[in-house]
């Protein structure tokens, strides 16, 4: 199976023309965008969201995500985690709305029953050639599909935090070290350039022994 | 929630969406709008890059304060007032004649909220997220940043905990100025790493 990083995974891909940076951007552009905020608050406040809300948006209809507004995102990935949650039915949305309310997919990875052990201490060091394990899971992730697979070397040592992996399909958490690692341009484009540095949790990566070849 | 039709691309209004979405959970008893409108309108209001440009200039006059931002950034910030969601663990990545930093988020949208407020569109866009990590030194230059080309680029993509600033070079010719008119000086764009001072 090919990867099947979802569309959010943005980094690397290309195609796209001009970032369009505006003068005086509103911090909203207009009263939904607030109202979209507020209530996604409001539900990450109240502890509802919990473990759902990126994934929610990562599970949008991919040609929906790349076209539409941000908070658009946010209004569904809250709506779809309060009905996964259990606080809304669809039927409510429905019957609201008055015609079909636009969810994400549904989740596709399997419960997880063991989060795994948790490390406290950090594995590698200040220096150290790193690579990042190819893997492409069904679920929730925060490591980027463009340094899959890829070596680096560690250039921070970060705090340790609940992976995202887990909390997002399990019920308990698995606590890790994380990083920076910092990838040469050649390595992750084949070509000379400006180096780039990803942050990433402790079971993404493994020890490269030798240097990095192609 | 499996049929086809509650995940395409919709056709109803988004603010019909959120309007059917506030009333219900209004209903429940889940949201509060009066109480969220005070977060919300301190985020609207109240939060934005002055804070981040207040921390910056006093860097720029204050070695040991710069010493104390570049070695543990969260506390340092926190000396001037500025903590909170998106916020917990700050690094500052000082620009240089030999470095120049610029911070992305390729998955989502990471952004230290306490130091520059909510993100701006072109931050969350997908050309923004798609490109800043495959050919940084070209679109600075379409952004009207240009990079010395012995000056290497780090981008920083915030795809943890982490949140970052960027510590811009202060500019030649301002010895003279005060703390206050220093932070004048520093835009958003430039403590993102998209602009150079």
């Amino acid at each position: 199976m090919g990867p099947v990083d979802g569309v959010h995974d943005l980094g690397g891909i290309q195609g796209f023309g001009p970032v369009e940076i505006e003068p005086d951007e509103p911090v909203f552009h207009a009263d939904w965008e607030r109202r979209a905020y507020r209530l996604t608050i409001g539900a990450m406040l109240a502890g509802q969201l919990r473990g759902r809300f990126r994934h929610a948006i990562e599970r949008m209809d991919p040609v929906w995500y790349l076209g539409s507004p941000y908070y658009e995102h946010w209004l569904t990935a809250t709506a779809t985690g309060l009905v996964e949650g259990g606080l809304l039915t669809v039927e409510e949305l429905d019957d609201r709305l008055g015609s079909p309310y636009p969810l994400a997919r549904p989740v596709r990875a399997p419960r997880l029953d063991d989060p795994g052990p948790s490390l406290d201490s950090h594995r590698f060091s200040l220096g150290d050639p790193v690579r990042v394990r190819d893997r492409h899971p069904l679920g929730h992730t925060r490591a980027p599909r463009y340094v899959q697979g890829r070596t680096g070397t560690v250039v921070r040592l970060d705090g340790v935090f609940s992976l995202p992996d887990v909390e997002y399909h399990c019920d308990a958490l698995r606590r890790e070290p994380t990083y920076s690692v910092r990838f040469e341009a050649a390595e992750l484009w084949g070509e000379p350039g400006d180096p780039v540095h990803v942050d990433l949790w402790e079971s993404y990566l493994e020890p490269q022994e030798e240097p990095a070849h192609d | 929630m499996t049929d086809e039709h509650h995940h395409a691309p919709p056709t109803s209004p988004v603010e019909d969406r959120v309007a059917a979405l506030e009333s219900l959970l209004v209903e429940k008893g889940i949201l509060d709008t009066a109480a969220l409108d005070a977060v919300v309108d301190h985020y609207e209001h109240a939060v934005g890059p002055l804070n981040g440009a207040r921390v910056v200039a006093r860097a720029w006059i204050d070695p040991a304060y710069r010493a104390r931002l570049l070695a543990d950034a969260t506390p340092a910030i926190a000396e001037l007032g500025f903590s909170g969601p998106e916020g917990d663990h700050m690094v500052v990545v000082e620009n240089t004649p030999e470095v120049h930093n610029a911070v992305v988020c390729t998955l989502c949208s990471c952004y230290p909220w306490p130091v520059l407020g909510l993100p701006p569109t072109w931050y969350k866009s997908p050309p923004y997220r798609a490109r800043m990590v495959r050919e940084p030194r070209v679109l600075l230059a379409e952004l009207g940043c240009e990079v010395p080309p012995d000056c290497e680029i780090r981008v920083w993509d915030s795809s943890a905990e982490v949140r970052y600033l960027v510590l811009p070079l202060r500019p030649a010719g301002t010895g003279d100025l005060s703390e206050e008119e220093l932070a004048a000086l520093v835009t958003r764009d430039a403590m993102i790493g998209v602009a150079r001072l």
